[in-house]
């Protein structure tokens, strides 16, 4: 958990970095929006796939980074809202607007119920308290076969066609999962710098200091569990449309952890940090997945290796060095 | 640890426990057979068994040592596992033997993960989680390299195949070893922490971490104990449950969370907590799966919601977790 403190640099020095800032932003998105031009289907399935990873990541990080609220039940929304959308669309006979609709309503407003639960407790408590709960959706979309197909998973689920434009193509529906994560990733990053935002850090290292103030953590708290909650129904409505298909898996403990591990691996509390992580993890995975099926083991490992080797994050850990180069060369 | 208060809140809450079962066992029976419910009413006990089991050596870890140690269902399976390969391997050995062996297995196993792994991370408690986490992931996954993806049967012992005739009625005679056993242990771990010297360490630890040091008790020694102590009593656990529900994939992540449940239930670091959120979750899992298999897991939430929502540290508990 660091705290950004810009206080002993000074206004210019401010204004550089800030400059320096928007140039990278700038120069990312320009590389992400031509990316699809230069690489072929793989690569730009893999980028989407970060993609998705990626908006997942950073709506938990909300809560772990920013409300030092570690979730260990995230996959709950991502696989809850693909679950809906998927069945809303096969099942239910609805069109594809109203189905994300309806997923990502119902996404939120069961976000707001498990944060009722979940907060009553904090740390560790918090932690079983999600878990414990997204591992029963999980049975339940194992066992309730009768709605969710059990292990065969739902299929059937198609792309929708937005303005008419077909997204089956690879490079199509990764300019759509870009547009999301854009959209996401500002919004998310406007949350966390708001006074909102502040406040949110400040119940993370102060909580009986907040209350004393007159903030409202537990509302402060809920708030945000939802909020994640519903950009964690997103990532899962891009989820289904991009395999066309869902699984109880996407339920599992090993989806929360898998996102988790961008988050602590990219460094919590940075708004880059889970886009690394993800890039990370999904890198790993898809390029693990073809030569070993050990999947499972080499996140396990790759767990050991982050909390016990590196566990301030890639990007903390960069930005350190890279602040002590400048330091350096003054 | 006790006070009157808890003797009256375990009172009630066996008394509800029994109603419960009281009211599931004679729907059932009115709806399929007494027969019927008397093997699920035996099956809830065995399951509350098995779980106080691995819910109480996992609430133990964490009223010491304030960790959620997410490896305790690989702990489970592992047991399982070793278990089954040992009376597999070796002819005429009983299970009570490969019990004692794949518990302190087990049991050397988890002391050296708190030794080396977990040691390194004192004071970083979501650390320590996440470790857990990829330790859980890591033995499943070798627990399916090394014994594949069939599930692998644990043989009842002969003596307790033929089930007992009382009453006109058929008891599976190793459904009630199963809860003697776990009777006894309850009864061993509350001695052992009541009345051993070493169970007064135990307890001053839980109570005042920084005073238990102050005074000269040896804490860092007793975490590597009770740790062991608890991947221990879980994975004979695993082998306990062998018989019943044998070694496969996945028996951790189906452990895991119904032992999660029952400490959330019970309050963490409480034994009684553990005991009777055990014996609760049995019930309402077996005679929810009978009755609604669909829906099973969702009769899960209701317990811990209603708990929840009037007494956040769990039933028993007496700290926030």
């Amino acid at each position: 958990m660091t705290i950004e403190t810009t206080s002993s640099a000074t206004p210019a020095v401010e204004a550089k970095s800030s400059t320096l800032r928007i140039a990278f932003y700038a120069v990312m998105g320009v590389v992400l929006l031509v990316l699809p031009m230069f690489s072929g289907d793989f690569y730009i399935n893999l980028a989407s796939q970060i993609l998705i990873a990626a908006i997942f990541a950073l709506s938990l990080n909300l809560l772990v980074g920013y409300g030092g609220l570690s979730s260990l039940g995230h996959a709950s929304f991502l696989g809850l809202a693909a679950y809906f959308a998927a069945w809303f669309f096969t099942r239910g006979g609805v069109d594809h607007v109203s189905a994300a609709v309806i997923a990502i309503l119902a996404t939120s407003v069961v976000a707001g119920l498990f944060g009722l639960i979940s907060l009553r407790a904090s740390g560790l408590g918090f932690l079983m308290i999600t878990l414990a709960l997204s591992q029963v959706l999980w049975g339940v979309a194992f066992r309730w076969a009768a709605v969710t197909n059990g292990d065969n998973g739902l299929s059937g689920m198609t792309r929708p066609m937005p303005f008419g434009i077909d997204l089956n193509g690879a490079a199509n529906f990764y300019w759509f999962a870009l547009i999301i994560f854009g959209v996401s990733f500002i919004l998310m990053a406007i949350f966390t710098e708001s006074a909102f935002g502040s406040a949110l850090r400040g119940t993370r290292d102060q909580p009986r200091r907040m209350a004393a103030l007159g903030f409202d953590v537990w509302m402060i708290r809920w708030i945000t569990f939802v909020y994640a909650g519903f950009w964690g129904g997103v990532s899962g409505l891009l989820y289904v449309y991009y395999h066309k298909y869902i699984h109880p898996t996407s339920l599992s403990i090993t989806t929360s952890a898998e996102g988790l591990l961008s988050v602590i691996a990219g460094g919590s509390g940075t708004l880059g940090g889970p886009v690394v992580g993800s890039i990370l993890v999904v890198m790993l995975k898809n390029y693990a997945s073809a030569y070993i099926e050990r999947w499972n083991m080499l996140l396990g490992f790759v767990f050991l290796f982050i909390v016990l080797v590196m566990p301030e994050g890639l990007v903390p850990g960069t930005k350190r060095l890279f602040n002590r180069f400048k330091g350096g060369a003054k | 640890m006790q006070s009157g208060n808890t003797l009256t809140r375990t009172v009630l809450a066996l008394v509800a426990v029994l109603l419960i079962g009281a009211a599931g066992f004679s729907y059932v029976s009115s709806i399929r057979s007494p027969q019927f419910a008397v093997i699920q009413a035996l099956n809830s006990l065995a399951l509350g068994g098995l779980l106080f089991l691995l819910a109480s050596g996992f609430s133990l870890i964490f009223g010491l040592m304030r960790l959620a140690n997410l490896t305790h269902g690989a702990f489970f399976m592992l047991g399982a596992y070793i278990g089954a390969n040992i009376l597999r391997s070796y002819d005429g050995v009983n299970l009570w033997f490969a019990m004692i062996g794949a518990g302190i297995a087990v049991a050397v196993f988890g002391g050296l993960l708190e030794r080396f792994v977990l040691r390194q991370l004192s004071s970083n408690s979501l650390g320590q989680v996440l470790v857990t986490l990829g330790m859980s992931f890591i033995v499943a996954d070798a627990c399916l390299m090394i014994w594949g993806g069939d599930p692998i049967p644990v043989p009842t012992p002969a003596a307790f195949q033929s089930p007992l005739r009382v009453a006109g009625f058929m008891f599976p005679t190793y459904r009630l070893v199963v809860v003697l056993c776990a009777v006894a242990a309850a009864i061993g771990l509350y001695l052992l922490l009541e009345r051993t010297r070493l169970g007064a360490m135990i307890r001053a630890g839980v109570d005042d971490m920084q005073m238990a040091r102050a005074v000269g008790i040896p804490v860092s020694k007793l975490f590597t104990a009770v740790f062991m102590l608890g991947a221990g009593i879980a994975g004979a656990a695993g082998v306990l449950g062998g018989p019943i529900m044998s070694a496969y994939p996945g028996l951790d992540a189906d452990m895991l969370p119904l032992a999660l449940i029952v400490v959330i239930l019970g309050g963490v670091g409480s034994l009684i907590g553990a005991f009777v959120g055990s014996f609760i979750i049995g019930f309402i899992y077996t005679f929810g799966t009978a009755l609604l298999p669909d829906l099973a897991y969702v009769i899960l939430f209701l317990p811990m919601i209603v708990v929840i929502a009037f007494r956040p540290q769990g039933l028993f508990g007496r700290m926030s977790a």
